[in-house]
């Protein structure tokens, strides 16, 4: 008890840490360049309380539940499992971990309400609600793709900086002729990914494979899997912008 | 009563997000491995945590983060605010609203400063270089990337230059550093660029350039308004491989 205590004590910690930067910031701001009377604080103080509370149960839940048993998971399936459950998994483990990643929850909403504002979807709770569904869903399927390509990479030994800037290529051709109001959600989204829930796992699986296999670098297999995971989200949304 | 629903709607909604890992690594643990899950009650309170943490964290976002981004945006570029700042009358337009690019420039330097992340992968490249790659130096380096991309994405949001011109022609320079840098440093550096845009910067940062879009005339939040993110995950990997040249030719000048 008294353990679990000490380890919630450090996890609010170090959420407090990642949002004590973004007030100091705008404190300062809103002192010696606004000057303005400050708005309404109680209701940005309470949602900041619940930024940090919520933060701190997340990764002490992740840490209590989702990385032991994926860790071990990755770790002994990419020992020793057979090739095809291994793309299962990897698929999974990132169409999985993308769905539940908190800042893309986030971004898909606003991108949901700009949209709708915009006239680009109809401006209902139900179309704004599937339109960021499918988002979600868009990004989780090119992160499993992305890990699966990884993976396959890793396995066959493809040179990484030839696949990622041919990858940046088609994403550049393909921009040109998606519709101009995707290409700025679309982008985004590359760096939204990698982020809480998916970057430990994801790891996790490429030094499991890297040091099942001979002659290979972890850190370099473990860093190509994350290239992937950025990259194919930009390119799968900017292709469901043209279908929606 | 309205909030023991509203509540009661949310953890419904967070289960249902954590709900695909959930389901995915039990049935591997049981069928692909052939094991229970080792520590079952523990993995149940685990998950229990994680559902009430993301429900928490959302509305949090939604009560503060959000609000706060759009009120830096409005409050910053607010024509009254203008007639205040210094100089802004002489300025181009574009340039007038110098406030906004110095706030990004402030908030991108100062967040992954106290990322626990950045920190791991600092010292971690510090051990694999023998002390070549000194823990500040990488740090610093990402957060300016950081600061100077987000500050540069707010200009383009403002003159309504098209996104992916300056994200091609960043990955452009990319491409060029790598074939230059050590190789050392090529991994640290694309690391670096996922690494530093955390789960509490992203939606602040996304705020920001939504509330932006929408305050400056003649800027759609649609067309405009992304693409901060896109820009500090793109800067910092230009600033560390830049970072690894500079302290491979200073290594080589120590050097006897």
């Amino acid at each position: 008890m008294r353990e679990a205590l000490i380890a919630i004590g450090r996890d609010a910690l170090g959420s407090l840490r990642d949002l004590l930067p973004i007030v100091i910031v705008i404190s300062v701001f809103q002192i010696f360049v606004i000057q303005q009377p400050a708005a309404d604080l109680l209701p940005l103080a309470y949602g900041a309380l619940l930024v940090v509370a919520g933060l701190t149960l997340f990764i002490y839940g992740l840490r209590m539940a989702l990385y032991p048993v994926g860790e071990t998971l990755a770790y002994s399936l990419a020992k020793k499992g057979s090739v095809f459950w291994l793309m299962i998994f990897a698929f999974l483990l990132g169409f999985g971990t993308t769905i539940m990643e908190p800042a893309l929850i986030a971004v898909a909403a606003e991108a949901a309400d700009v949209a709708a504002l915009e006239g680009v979807i109809e401006q209902s709770e139900n179309a704004k609600w599937r339109y960021a569904l499918g988002l979600r869903l868009t990004v989780g399927v090119a992160v499993g793709v992305a890990l699966v390509l990884g993976v396959t990479r890793i396995l066959l030994n493809w040179s990484l900086p030839g696949m990622i800037i041919g990858g940046y290529i088609v994403v550049v051709l393909i921009t040109t002729v998606a519709p101009r109001e995707i290409i700025g959600i679309a982008y985004d989204s590359g760096g939204v990914t990698t982020s809480t829930v998916t970057v430990p796992l994801v790891t996790a699986l490429g030094v499991g494979l890297a040091s099942s296999i001979r002659d290979r670098n972890p850190m370099l297999d473990g860093f190509g899997l994350i290239a992937f995971a950025s990259l194919l989200p930009i390119l799968f949304v900017l292709v469901f912008g043209m279908l929606v | 009563m309205e909030i023991l629903a509203a509540s009661f709607r949310l953890v419904i909604d967070s289960g249902l997000d954590v709900l695909p890992i959930a389901v995915f690594l039990f049935v591997f643990q049981r069928i692909v491995i052939g094991k229970p899950m080792p520590g079952g009650r523990r993995i149940v309170v685990g998950f229990v945590f994680v559902v009430v943490g993301l429900g928490c964290f959302l509305v949090g976002l939604e009560q503060a983060l959000f609000p706060l981004g759009r009120l830096m945006a409005e409050q910053l570029t607010d024509p009254a605010f203008l007639a205040t700042s210094l100089f802004a009358a002489d300025l181009p337009s574009w340039a007038q609203y110098y406030w906004v690019y110095l706030f990004g420039l402030a908030i991108g330097i100062s967040t992954p400063l106290a990322e626990p992340a950045l920190i791991a992968v600092a010292l971690k490249a510090n051990e694999v270089s023998g002390g070549a790659i000194s823990v500040w130096g990488l740090r610093v380096a990402v957060a300016i990337g950081v600061g100077v991309g987000v500050s540069l994405g707010c200009i383009r949001i403002v003159t309504g230059f098209p996104l992916h011109y300056f994200i091609a022609a960043g990955y452009v320079v990319v491409v060029l550093q790598t074939l230059v840098s050590p190789r050392l440093i090529v991994p640290l550096a694309y690391d670096s660029g996922g690494v530093t845009t955390s789960t509490v910067t992203v939606p602040l940062v996304t705020a920001l350039g939504l509330g932006l879009s929408a305050a400056v005339p003649g800027r759609s939040s649609l067309l405009d308004g992304f693409g901060l993110v896109a820009f500090a995950s793109l800067f910092p990997i230009i600033a560390v491989l830049a970072y690894g040249q500079v302290s491979l030719i200073r290594g080589r000048r120590t050097a006897p």
